[in-house]
């Protein structure tokens, strides 16, 4: 970190993509550490395999276009996306489909729109739900939250699995995987149990999933020093959780049998990692002050619907890709009064 | 062949393709090609209704006034379509159920109705009935095209439920890749046929650019000779 020595005006360095982007990826690591940590070598593989691949890629895809190749793979927004999907993932998905997703990111979803800075959408997100429409079974494999604890997937079974699709000689996939918490409350909720019943199960720790909540808390810690050193406006992130809150704190009141608490919709699935992460991409999310507190509380607020109401178990990817959707709009209607002009000047 | 059924022709295959160029009939395009034997079903659907409508309005189009025109075409598409749907019902049932909704919505493929008005209605007989085919065929080609990549990368089979169409004789025409192909299953689905789509029309542009590249070679060439002489 450089600090201005000179006397004033000080003006602050230019914020460079490079540098936002090394921000994004030493924000991240906490989080991933912790993911290291209660699901064992897999998610280090899947981020070793996504970010080769999208660093491949990207360079592929530039070479064709005619572009240079250097200045643009040096500012690591490849590597960021590439390291959103790859911890999005389940640690033991095959490694093909680690590939394709990540190539289809960067690909389809990034360059084919015109690359950094062009795409609609969401990259990282739409790669993980090309993955996760396309292979439901591989794609709701989780592990239970304890893998490196208890010592059950060494690196070298985890590196069996991974690039031969099979699990370990002598088991079966039910042996060594399990539901996420999201998808067990699911599962149990439409089954007619109550949450006081469902909790009951050794899968759960104080508000979400055991483990799930702590790689949730961590991954806050990432998203709060990106607010602090400005990477991320406070926004999309405070909006996004607040609409969550708010409406599962609403279902909660009236029915607490049958909706979880708040707490439990934070800290599990992708909603931190999503507040902080994936929904304050500069590109494809909103741009005006006021419509970034829209963005994220509409993001808040599908994902309460999807997760409650819809055909997957977490939300985050398709709440953000559809939010994508409407961020021009959101824009149009929000753009912030130009100085020295009346409100209602313009028309 | 005469030159301007030759345009005829190659406009319908290529130039004017109707799903790649002008984008018309979307709708059934992307809805039905999810398998080879889908898109080649209602791709012929589509052909036979155009072929007979082309025919139609080109017989009566001395007699139609303006005004009335566009209605007239309809009716007369409309019948058409009826007779296909009726006819398909009778005779290729199980694909009758697989294409459902589709059939009927032939109506609306605002292909048929473009080329009535565009087309037909200003041509006499015979060209109507060689653009009724051409259109019909390369539409037919973009659908064929469309589902069997779309059936192949999604499930991995072609020819899947060829039976429908050909009888028990094509039941054993199924082909698939490989049994352990998991299958891409997003290209089964809506957002499949709109990726599937966009790549074929790159992949038109990119044939087109070259061609017309290899052309104005020799072009410059003959200009450069020209000019010395």
């Amino acid at each position: 970190m450089q600090f201005a020595t000179t006397s004033s005006p000080h003006l602050s360095g230019p914020q460079s993509v490079t540098r936002v982007m090394g921000m994004v990826l030493l924000a991240l690591l906490p989080g991933t550490l912790a993911m290291f940590w209660y699901f064992g070598w897999g998610v280090l593989i899947n981020i070793t395999i996504a970010v080769a691949t999208a660093v491949t890629a990207e360079a592929a895809v530039l070479r064709l276009r005619g572009r240079a190749v250097g200045p643009v793979l040096i500012d690591l927004s490849a590597v960021v996306t590439a390291w959103l999907m790859a911890i999005a993932l389940p640690p033991l998905l095959p490694w093909w489909q680690t590939v394709l997703g990540c190539a289809f990111a960067i690909v389809i979803a990034k360059q084919l729109f015109g690359g950094i800075g062009f795409n609609p959408f969401n990259p990282a997100m739409a790669g993980y739900v090309l993955l996760l429409v396309s292979f439901p079974v591989t794609m709701t494999r989780w592990l239970p939250p304890d893998v490196l604890s208890s010592g059950a997937l060494s690196l070298v079974d985890s590196l069996h699995i991974t690039f031969s699709g099979t699990p370990p000689l002598g088991q079966t996939w039910d042996a060594i995987t399990s539901a996420t918490p999201l998808d067990e409350m699911r599962t149990q909720l439409s089954q007619n149990l109550m949450i006081s019943e469902i909790r009951e199960s050794p899968l759960w720790g104080d508000f979400g999933g055991r483990g799930w909540e702590w790689i949730g808390n961590w991954f806050l810690i990432g998203g709060l020093f990106m607010i602090w050193r400005r990477v991320i406006s406070w926004r999309i992130p405070a909006s996004m959780l607040g609409a969550l809150i708010l409406v599962s704190g609403l279902f909660w009141a009236i029915d607490a049998n049958t909706h979880p608490f708040p707490a439990f919709h934070v800290f599990s699935g992708g909603a931190i990692l999503g507040a902080f992460f994936i929904a304050t991409d500069p590109v494809s999310a909103s741009t005006t002050p006021r419509g970034q507190l829209i963005f994220g509380a509409m993001i808040g607020l599908l994902v309460f619907i999807i997760r409650t109401w819809g055909g997957y178990p977490d939300a985050v990817a398709f709440a953000v890709l559809l939010l994508n959707m409407a961020a021009p709009t959101i824009d149009y209607y929000t753009q912030p009064r130009i100085l020295g002009q009346r409100e209602h000047e313009d028309a | 062949m005469d030159d301007g059924y030759r345009k005829i022709v190659l406009d319908g295959l290529w130039h004017n393709n109707q799903a790649l160029v002008a984008l018309l009939g979307l709708c059934p395009l992307l809805a039905v090609s999810n398998t080879l034997i889908n898109g080649l079903g209602l791709g012929l659907a589509t052909t036979l209704v155009l072929t007979l409508s082309n025919v139609s309005v080109s017989v009566i189009r001395n007699w139609v006034r303006p005004e009335i025109r566009l209605a007239v075409f309809v009716l007369i598409i409309a019948s058409f379509v009826t007779t296909v749907e009726l006819v398909m019902n009778a005779y290729f049932h199980g694909l009758y159920k697989v294409l459902g909704i589709f059939i009927p919505l032939i109506v609306t493929n605002c292909a048929i109705i473009g080329r009535a008005e565009a087309f037909a209605s200003r041509n006499p007989v015979p060209r109507a009935l060689a653009d009724g085919l051409a259109i019909g065929i390369g539409f037919t080609l973009a659908l064929v095209v469309l589902g069997g990549s779309r059936e192949l990368i999604g499930q991995g089979t072609l020819f899947e439920g060829a039976h429908l169409m050909f009888g028990e004789v094509a039941r054993d025409w199924r082909w698939v890749v490989s049994e352990d192909y998991p299958g891409i299953l997003i290209m089964i689905l809506p957002p499949g046929a709109f990726m599937g789509l966009g790549m074929m029309i790159a992949l038109k542009n990119i044939i087109d650019r070259q061609l017309s590249r290899r052309k104005a070679i020799p072009a410059a060439h003959g200009e450069t000779s020209a000019a010395r002489v």
